[in-house]
């Protein structure tokens, strides 16, 4: 039971920290590996709540394959090390924002906080996932009720790479 | 077990840190971590829920999502890459070509 | 054969079709036309005479009861279900021999009379397609389809009159025939209205027999609604303007539909609608007086007219005004008595005025012609006899049926005295312009080009033959409606009755027998005394009405521009609907309707100016404006 707590605690302040530092540091390659770092607390979270699943794809998908586009295209811009100018940008609009996201925080959170569970509960506990083996039960929901939804999944992967090769050739 | 509520509000934090990472930074490059880091922490709130209500369903549904953000993260950063060439870096504050 | 009885519309129906379609992309040859439309009209004739002699085998009570002979049905809506269906009845049964035998003669003198003419399937296809839509309507069991043929007549009238449409005048003369008529509809629509909604039907035997249901002030509106639409159809007071315009068409037209038949059709759906207009004493005293206002109205413009077909168009507004007169006062019989001798004597009048003009190359002068007796014998004298007739002289057919009107104005209950004399005054008027016509058309000298009289010619016997046909049923044609008085049976009267049951029957006092003899006598002596005034004037001393008409020059003058009717209603309708449409195109449409539209359109730029203020182009704000949507969206769920 300690032992959740411990590596819960840890895990989510690993996450947090790790955000902020990702939203305030020069170097963008910086910001990016502090993302990934946050990516794989998240990952271990995931572990925690008994998703193994969802935590190696979490942790292949993000973690790999997202991040190592955005640290090609970090290559690719080279965008300097902003130094001289200031690193972030708070206008009229900014503030606009932040004020609204302390909001929309204070709303998250301690609605979270307030508010009752809805719903039945399914049927899949622990115990019947462990027993079934947690990549069947997935695969199972997969192919029956969420099939349609896999399919569309796979149409917008097609899409994404033909719309990625069409918009990086080059222009003749 | 930990309870939901807690994991709701890492949740939000971390979606909260991105949509300030997206207001407060400069390049576009950082924008879009940020926005990418705000899908990840809604799949966190999936994953929670989906295991308190005992079902796989958030679980999937996170699943998908994460699918949307990768091929979103290929576009964009296609599209990042052809603005670098025209523009030699992408500043957001400056590119307003779809003003109506 | 009763339940064949529609065939009877069937045939000229058929006629029209081959060749009304076939003729538009063959030319087929004249002799196959005129044989094709004339035996239409033969079968048709044929039936009606079946169908009559049928009728005749039944006792006089069963003669009303026969069932309608329903073919199918024809609009079935919500309430509204009316039949094509026929009705046989000693009425429909007159009228229908009436038209058929009359609509064959004149057929048959077309071929004669339009041999040359270019349009010669057209025409028949025309005249075919009429005598449908007049069956139609005479023969209809509901008002439904009565109005059919009433609309189907009008539209056929506007066809024929036009028929000519390369020249000028007949397509104008059409316009105006149908426009005058639509008038009239309008009213006729609006007791179609009135029957359906306060009895609904519109078949006739339902709406007689409820009838009694209605309370008076619904009725008299009804059949002053209905009288409107005669007006129109059968050119009386005020809608009457179109007939004589309507001489622009070829004179067998102007015999049939103008003289035989269309005209006749609101006398019919008077008679028709007797229950009716029994339960409406004000409607029938309308109907005599207009009927008796337009028979003076339009003899005293005959008086004075100088074209052949004008004179007899004005007799027919007048002779339809006796009609009136006669099933306004009760006489209903009697109005269709008139209206078959009518028929008779005044389709022969037109084809006479026919044969002249054929005979003189197209004059229609009467000034221009004389002596013309010597030349056209055969037309001369079928004229003279039919002349004859509708003067009212002893012994031919327009005696008896006049002088029935006349004593029925006179002693009917619904009558009045003031209504015969008018009548008395119309007949005197009669006799004189149609000797008139008479005299300087066939008496004297001739006072036209030498050269027309030289080739004056006498018709062919295609033509004369329906005319000498139509001649002698002007003469014999009475003779089934010898008054009591006389010493003969009325076979007509006795043959309509009970179609008209009970309400024909007039009290006649004590001593009225002698009274109608001396009406009799003082009607013949007023048409003699017309005949001898224009035997005076015309022939005896020709200068005589040049002198005349100086004398009275103002009164003259009237008459000969027709009272200035035409151009009172010009400047009243006509240009009072142009000034009306100018007010609402300029001050409406224009003002109102363009500007507001203009000004939507001008809007919605505005709308656009603002809301483009939203696209800065800058994704931050974007970015901004989603977090605030999200924002409100979550307080509205939660």
């Amino acid at each position: 039971m300690i032992i959740q707590w411990i590596v819960f605690i840890l895990a989510s302040l690993s996450a947090i920290v790790f955000a902020l530092l990702m939203i305030t540091r020069r170097n963008p390659i910086h910001s990016a590996v502090c993302l990934i770092v946050n990516f794989l607390s998240v990952a271990v979270l995931y572990v925690l709540l008994g998703r193994e699943f969802i935590a190696i794809s979490q942790v292949i998908i993000y973690a790999g394959a997202i991040m190592m586009l955005v640290v090609f295209t970090i290559m690719l811009i080279s965008v300097e090390e902003v130094r001289k100018k200031p690193l972030l940008r708070i206008g009229a609009g900014g503030v606009i924002g932040i004020v609204l996201t302390i909001l929309l925080l204070g709303y998250l959170g301690l609605g979270s906080f307030g508010g009752s569970l809805y719903g039945e509960k399914g049927d899949l506990t622990m115990e019947a996932i462990r027993e079934m083996g947690p990549f069947k039960a997935v695969g199972k929901l997969f192919m029956t009720q969420y099939l349609l939804p896999f399919e569309l999944a796979s149409v917008v992967l097609l899409v994404g790479i033909i719309g990625a090769v069409i918009l990086a050739k080059k222009e003749r | 077990m930990i309870p939901l509520e807690l994991y709701l509000l890492v949740s939000a934090l971390l979606f909260v840190i991105g949509i300030i990472g997206v207001l407060i930074r400069r390049e576009a490059i950082v924008i879009f971590m940020s926005i990418e880091m705000m899908l990840s922490a809604v799949g966190i709130a999936l994953v929670a829920a989906s295991r308190v209500y005992e079902g796989l369903d958030g679980m999937i549904l996170a699943f998908l999502g994460m699918t949307v953000a990768a091929s979103e993260a290929a576009i964009g950063l296609a599209i990042f890459v052809l603005l670098h060439r025209t523009y030699k870096g992408v500043k957001v504050d400056e590119i307003n070509l779809l003003k109506g | 054969m009763i339940e064949y009885v529609w065939l009877i519309p069937l045939f000229p129906a058929i006629g029209f079709l081959i060749n009304g379609l076939i003729s538009r992309w063959y030319n087929l040859p004249k002799a196959f036309i005129a044989w094709v439309a004339c035996s239409a009209l033969a079968l048709s004739f044929i039936g009606s005479a079946a169908v009559f002699f049928e009728l005749l085998k039944l006792p006089p009570e069963l003669r009303v009861k026969i069932p309608d002979v329903i073919l199918f049905d024809w609009v079935v809506s919500g309430d509204l279900r009316t039949v094509i269906g026929y009705k046989v009845d000693p009425l429909s049964m007159v009228m229908a021999l009436v038209v058929t035998g009359v609509s064959f003669l004149i057929h048959v003198y077309s071929v004669g009379y339009m041999h040359e003419d270019p349009g010669f399937a057209r025409y028949f296809s025309y005249l075919n397609l009429f005598v449908f839509m007049m069956l139609n309507l005479v023969l209809a069991n509901n008002f439904l389809l009565m109005f059919l043929g009433w609309e189907g007549v009008g539209l056929c009238s506007y066809l024929l009159i036009g028929f000519w449409f390369e020249k000028e005048a007949p397509p104008q003369a059409g316009l105006k025939a149908f426009i005058v008529n639509r008038v009239g509809d309008f009213g006729f629509l609006i007791g179609l209205f009135l029957i359906f909604s306060k009895l609904g039907t519109l078949v006739f035997d339902e709406v007689f027999a409820k009838a009694h249901l209605l309370d008076p002030w619904t009725v008299t509106l009804i059949t002053l609604m209905l009288f409107v639409g005669a007006t129109g159809k059968s050119a009386q007071l005020p809608l009457y303007v179109w007939l004589p315009d309507a001489m622009e068409g070829p004179t067998p037209v102007s015999s049939l539909i103008h003289a035989a038949t269309m005209v006749t059709a609101g006398v019919y759906m008077v008679a028709r609608c007797h229950v009716l207009y029994e339960m409406a004493p004000l409607s029938m005293m309308v109907v005599a007086t207009i009927g008796a206002l337009t028979a003076i109205f339009a003899a005293s413009m005959a008086l004075v007219q100088v074209d052949f077909k004008r004179i007899l168009a004005y007799s027919t507004i007048s002779q339809l005004g006796y009609m009136f007169l006669a099933v306004g006062v009760g006489a209903y019989s009697a109005g269709i008595f008139h209206l078959m001798t009518h028929a008779f004597f005044k389709a022969l009048l037109f084809l006479a005025a026919g044969s002249v003009m054929h005979g003189l190359a197209g004059e229609l002068d009467i000034r221009r012609m004389g002596q013309l007796k010597e030349k056209m014998p055969i037309t001369f004298w079928t004229f003279l006899l039919a002349a004859l007739a509708i003067a009212g002289i002893p012994g031919f057919s327009g005696f008896f049926s006049k002088d029935e009107i006349l004593w029925n104005a006179f002693s009917s209950p619904k009558g009045h005295t003031l209504l015969w004399l008018i009548g008395l005054i119309t007949a005197g008027m009669t006799a004189f312009y149609m000797f008139r016509l008479c005299f300087m058309a066939f008496f004297g000298r001739f006072r036209g080009d030498h050269e027309v009289f030289h080739h004056a010619h006498e018709s062919p016997p295609i033509m004369t033959i329906p005319m000498i046909v139509l001649a002698v049923l002007s003469v014999i044609g009475g003779y089934v409606g010898i008054p009591h008085v006389l010493g003969g049976h009325n076979y007509f009267h006795e043959f309509l009755s009970p179609v008209f049951k009970i309400y024909e029957n007039l009290p006649h006092g004590e001593g009225s027998e002698k009274l109608e003899l001396l009406l009799m006598a003082l009607s013949v002596a007023v048409a003699l005394f017309g005949i001898f005034l224009a035997f005076n004037l015309y022939l005896r001393n020709p200068e005589l009405p040049k002198k005349l008409s100086e004398k009275w020059a103002k009164a003259y003058k009237i008459l000969w521009n027709k009272y200035y009717v035409d151009e009172i209603y010009g400047f009243i309708f006509v240009e009072g609907s142009k000034g009306f449409g100018r007010i609402l195109w300029h001050n409406f449409d224009e003002a109102v309707i363009d500007r507001t539209v203009n000004w939507i359109g001008s809007l919605m730029k505005v709308m656009g100016a603002g809301l483009r203020l939203f696209q800065t182009g800058f994704v931050r704000d974007y970015i901004v404006g989603i977090l605030v949507g999200a924002l409100i969206l979550m307080l509205l769920i939660l």
